[in-house]
């Protein structure tokens, strides 16, 4: 192979290291107009009156408020609950009430603080446990914004087989993006009367949704256009249809470009977190390791709308079982509604919480058995011909027992658990050393038969003898608008050099699907293996020495040679939605990660030493850039294990700053060793699977199940911070 | 906002005493990021980085003189700071990472008052005298009255740092700065602590207060008994009660109590 398998650099890379390209806050307008919001401070209420301070020049300034939407007043997902502007109810702090426009940033932000909002406060919720017990109903019926429940086999019958029952609950809180770019959007009237909306954005096609069924246009009125990204991770999935919203309508109305672009704390306050969960497990084991029933209740925090978290639910309650054999397993999940910012699409998306959960659980089963968490593992990982909870048959491409060996050896886990264990105890060592064992997956692409939505990409000759791949799906530093192109390039049999990825507008690519789910490679991709198919049948033969030539005197003979398919679902996959049942995903990559800490023994400061981490991919596509995800995506997973912590009060973030919202820096990255397995998946461009959020799932517990192996305390909620490993110690201490 | 930039000492004493409300601006590594999140809101500003007069770090017989506008990273290259006082300069450089070390001044550290200041449980072990200019003239304060109460420190309105004037440390003195912060780099300190054995014991912390604190009760029993294990054991307890820590975003009041223990434990164990 010429292009697929070979690290060829991001083709983005070099405008970005030099500094070149253009963010959208970069982007020159001219005569452009500045954004702000004003928002709710409070968590729940009625909007009393919305004071315009009359001794303000309103005339120098544009303002909307929800009169203005003149179509439908909410962001289209799955149920339309949130709307773009508030109405008569606030729902949680930071909630936008009223626009303003201004010709400078500052005149926008002076008119600001002329506007004062007066509400009737209302009883708020601020938790799972307060919406689950239904302190105020403020969603619904129940507080419920989703639920499901996933059976297999028996778990009565399962528990009765038991040797021994574990249980245990585990907690995480919310979760920041922390993206280096915060959010921002501009909308530019065009000379046709339509509006072009640009800035960091996700999903080009789900924003244009949003304004199509609120400003009543269409699409040859209005076209949305991806800007180079700073970073994502699922936080420019759903909240970018706000925004580009709140341009849009000021652009609309004062007839200028609008920009408005957030500042740090303002992102943290309003954009969506990760959702809080709290896992409970209930396992029967046997005395030989043999696990007879997996009982789990997974509830997550939904925050004030229910925007993506019934997807988020079913993802995290699909995988919460794990990549183990057990033939009675009984999954129950709710998200709960509360008066909290909404929580949203998160790299992991739902996944990281339950493995974060249900490994650590499994380390505490392993232990009550008296058996090493990897024999454990090495027993109980599934293989081919096994069955997920969800009853689906894993027919091909599983490399969870390949991943595991190889963590195993090349960390040396054995020997070095066993040998942390007898020194665990010993009172002159200042320094702990631990071990800890993750093993995880990922679904790739959308649940259940959800790809069946037929997604398109295309193909599209250009006249100077490049190909462009055409999709409207973004690339936000993942790298995918390298990966698309070498597939593309090898598939046609043309050099990658000839071969790049189109701008995304929707006035130019088509709705290729969302850029969420660890989709884009093995969906995109495997359309445009078959574009180029169809387009190698009408050029003349590429194995010719100058193909570039070759490719423009096409053009110039023919014109532009368009190729668009669209994603086929593999015939034999059947899901039920209703019981949650069947194949919850075409295919699965699979992981395992060994963490390697080193723990002050008296200050309780925890060290990353070394990670570990194994990950089939099906294909490396290009290795380099999976092991960037591999790095990236567990550097971040160390930041929610050990440090990010978002402290709200009374439905606000206290620390909305990188000053007090600490994340990892270089300097607290361990040392990488990483593994690519690869199992080919038949459906799969070239046999690739998805890699862009499983390296987040796994390293939370990894890093959580290393602390226990080093000092024998167990933290069962994130972060795990000095001061709660202190305190534990401190108890178990007294209590002896 | 008004922004002054006086081209000498002698201007910027003047411009504090027309503008004894304008905010001075050193590194701004402190002020900048003060006011862009709104906490501090200021009328004007003064700009005095890189006014030479106090930017030097000179020897004055027994007595090293550090001028308030050098900056961290100055410090901690500079050799008569590793000669003489090396403990200084192990401070600065776990402050921030080298941006901020570059950027950031001594005195900005000291006149900041943030309790968490890395450098300012040296300056308190070190009993550093502290000069202080208005247009009226200089005056001397002793470091350990500086901090009035939480981010309240004894200058004017109308005065400027000058610079920090402390004796030599000599050959045979042992010393430590440690410090627990939040992450590797880019750190704010959950404790600091600066630790002095010469022919007395000097325990000063941070972050521990509503300001930084020398530990005399502590201090005075170890002066006054021989140092074995069981004096640094109740050494340690003392110290613990000595320290009024707090709950706050970065830690919590018992965490800190028992680390300020564990740091001394540790010095106490190493001379
Ligand atoms: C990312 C980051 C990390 C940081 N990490 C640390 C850390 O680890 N430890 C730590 O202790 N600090 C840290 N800081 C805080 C800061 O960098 C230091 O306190 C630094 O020494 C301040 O110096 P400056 O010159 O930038 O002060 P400025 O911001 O210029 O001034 C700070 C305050 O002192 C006043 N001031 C300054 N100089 C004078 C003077 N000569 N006379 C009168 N008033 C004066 C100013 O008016 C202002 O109120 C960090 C800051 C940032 C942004």
């Amino acid at each position: 192979m010429k292009s697929v398998g070979k690290n060829i650099p991001r083709l983005d890379g070099y405008d970005k290291v030099t500094g070149k390209v253009k963010y959208v806050d970069d982007i020159d307008i001219p005569d452009c107009w500045r954004g702000e919001v004003v928002r709710s401070d409070i968590p729940y209420g009625r909007i009393k009156k919305i004071n315009f301070d009359k001794a303000f020049d309103w005339d120098k300034v544009m303002t909307c408020t929800y009169k203005d939407i003149p179509g439908k007043n909410a962001t289209i997902f799955l149920s339309d609950d949130q709307p773009i502007l508030a109405e008569n109810l606030v729902k949680h702090v930071g909630e936008a009430i009223v626009l303003i426009a201004a010709p400078s940033a500052s005149k926008a932000l002076e008119a600001k603080k002329h506007i004062t909002i007066e509400y009737d406060t209302l009883d708020s919720v601020l938790s799972i446990e307060d919406s689950r017990k239904r302190k105020n109903v403020i969603f619904g019926k129940d507080n419920i914004q989703a639920k499901y429940k996933i059976e297999k086999g028996d778990v009565k019958k399962g528990f009765a087989e038991a040797d021994f029952i574990v249980e245990g609950e585990y907690r995480t809180g919310f979760h920041e993006h922390a993206y280096i770019e915060t959010q921002g959007m501009a909308a530019i009237p065009r000379p046709d009367g339509g509006l072009t909306v640009t800035g960091s954005l996700q999903c080009p096609y789900y924003v244009l949704k949003t304004l199509k069924s609120a400003l009543l246009l269409d699409e040859t009125k209005i076209n949305v256009v991806q800007a180079p990204m700073g970073g994502a991770f699922g936080g420019k999935e759903d909240y970018p249809s706000l925004l580009g919203m709140y341009v849009a309508l000021l652009s609309i109305k004062s007839g200028k470009p609008v920009k408005i672009i957030y500042s740090r704390d303002e992102d943290i306050v309003v954009t969506t977190k990760r959702h809080p969960s709290i896992v409970t497990h209930k396992t029967g084991v046997k005395k030989d390791g043999t696990i007879t029933a997996m009982e789990i209740d997974v509830a997550f925090e939904g925050g004030a709308y229910s925007t993506l978290s019934p997807v988020v639910l079913s993802r995290g309650v699909i995988h919460s079982a794990g990549a183990y054999k057990c033939e009675n397993t009984f999954c129950t999940a709710n998200c709960y509604a509360t008066n909290n910012v909404p929580t949203g699409a998160f790299r992991g998306f739902g996944a990281p919480q339950v493995f974060y959960a249900l490994e650590m659980h499994i380390d505490k089963v392993a232990e009550r058995i008296g058996m090493s968490p990897h024999e454990f593992r090495l027993k109980n990982c599934v293989e081919v011909g096994d069955r997920l909870s969800t009853t689906q048959l894993l027919k091909e491409s599983v490399g969870a027992k390949e991943c595991l060996e190889k963590v195993l050896s090349a960390a040396d886990f054995g020997k070095k658990w066993r040998n942390n264990l007898d020194t665990c105890a010993f009172k002159h060592l200042r320094t702990k050393k631990g071990i800890g064992l993750s093993l995880y997956m990922h679904g790739g692409a959308f649940t259940g038969s959800g790809e069946g939505m037929k997604s398109e990409a295309g193909l599209r000759l250009n006249k100077d003898g490049t190909i462009s791949v055409l999709t409207g799906c973004t690339d936000m530093g993942q790298g995918s608008h390298t990966v698309l192109p070498q597939i593309a390039a090898e598939s046609l049999g043309v050099p990658a050099a000839l071969v790049n990825t189109a701008v995304p507008d929707t006035a130019v690519v088509p709705d290729s699907g969302p850029t969420v789910a660890s989709r884009t490679t093995m969906i995109i991709g495997s359309i445009l293996v078959r574009c180029a198919e169809k387009m190698k049948k009408k050029l003349p033969d590429l194995k010719k020495r100058d193909v570039k030539e070759l490719l423009k005197t096409y053009y110039s003979e023919h014109g532009e040679l368009k190729i668009i398919e669209r994603y086929i679902l593999p015939p034999e996959i059947k899901w039920d939605q209703e019981k949650h049942c069947g194949d919850a995903y075409p295919v699965y990559s699979w992981a395992a990660d060994v963490a390697e800490v080193s723990v002050d023994a008296e200050t309780f400061e925890v060290s990353v030493d070394k990670l570990t981490v194994a990950v089939d991919v099906g294909r490396a596509v290009n290795p380099v850039l999976v092991e960037g995800q591999m790095e990236g995506g567990t550097l971040q997973a160390l930041g929610w294990a050990l440090m990010e912590d978002c402290i709200y009060k009374n439905g606000k973030p206290v620390n909305n700053r990188f000053q007090t919202y600490i994340i990892p820096t270089a300097k607290d990255a361990p040392e990488w060793k990483t593994i690519i397995v690869e199992k080919p998946f038949s459906y799969g461009p070239f046999g690739a699977k998805g890699i862009g959020e499983l390296p987040l799932d796994g390293g939370a517990p990894a890093i959580a199940n290393a602390i226990y192996n080093a000092t024998g305390l167990r933290i069962t909620s994130l972060p795990i911070t000095p001061e709660k490993l202190y305190s534990l110690y401190e108890e178990k201490n007294k209590i002896k | 906002m008004e922004f002054l930039s006086p081209k000498n000492l002698n201007e910027a004493l003047k411009f504090k005493s027309e503008h004894p409300d304008f905010t001075v601006l050193a590194g701004g590594t402190d002020a900048c990021t003060l006011i862009n999140s709104g906490i501090l809101k200021s009328k004007g500003l003064i700009n005095i980085y890189g006014i030479k007069e106090i930017a030097e770090i000179k020897e004055n017989g027994d007595f090293l003189e550090i001028g308030a506008l050098a900056t961290l990273t100055q410090i901690i290259e500079n050799r008569l700071v590793s000669k003489f006082l090396p403990v200084l300069a192990m401070a600065c450089k776990t402050i921030g990472a080298r941006q901020i070390q570059n950027r950031g001044t001594i005195g900005g550290n000291v006149m900041n008052a943030s309790p968490a200041g890395d450098a300012l449980p040296v300056f308190l072990a070190y009993e550093t005298k502290m000069e202080l200019l208005s247009a009226k003239g200089s005056r001397l304060v002793l470091f350990e009255k500086f901090y009035a109460g939480y981010r309240k420190t004894a200058a004017e309105a109308d005065e400027l740092a000058a610079k920090f004037i402390i004796k030599k440390c000599d050959d045979k003195e042992r010393f430590a700065f440690m410090k627990v912060g939040t992450r590797r780099a880019q750190s704010i300190s959950k404790v600091c602590a600066c630790f002095r054995q010469s022919s007395s014991y000097k325990i000063a912390y941070g972050s521990v207060a509503p300001t930084p604190i020398r530990c005399y009760v502590t201090e005075k029993f170890l002066n006054g008994c021989k140092t074995d294990a069981f004096a640094a054991d109740e050494a340690v307890r003392l110290v613990r009660q000595e320290v009024s820590p707090m709950d706050d975003i970065r830690s919590t009041a018992n965490y800190r109590r028992h680390v300020a223990g564990v740091l001394l434990k540790r010095f106490l164990e190493s001379v």
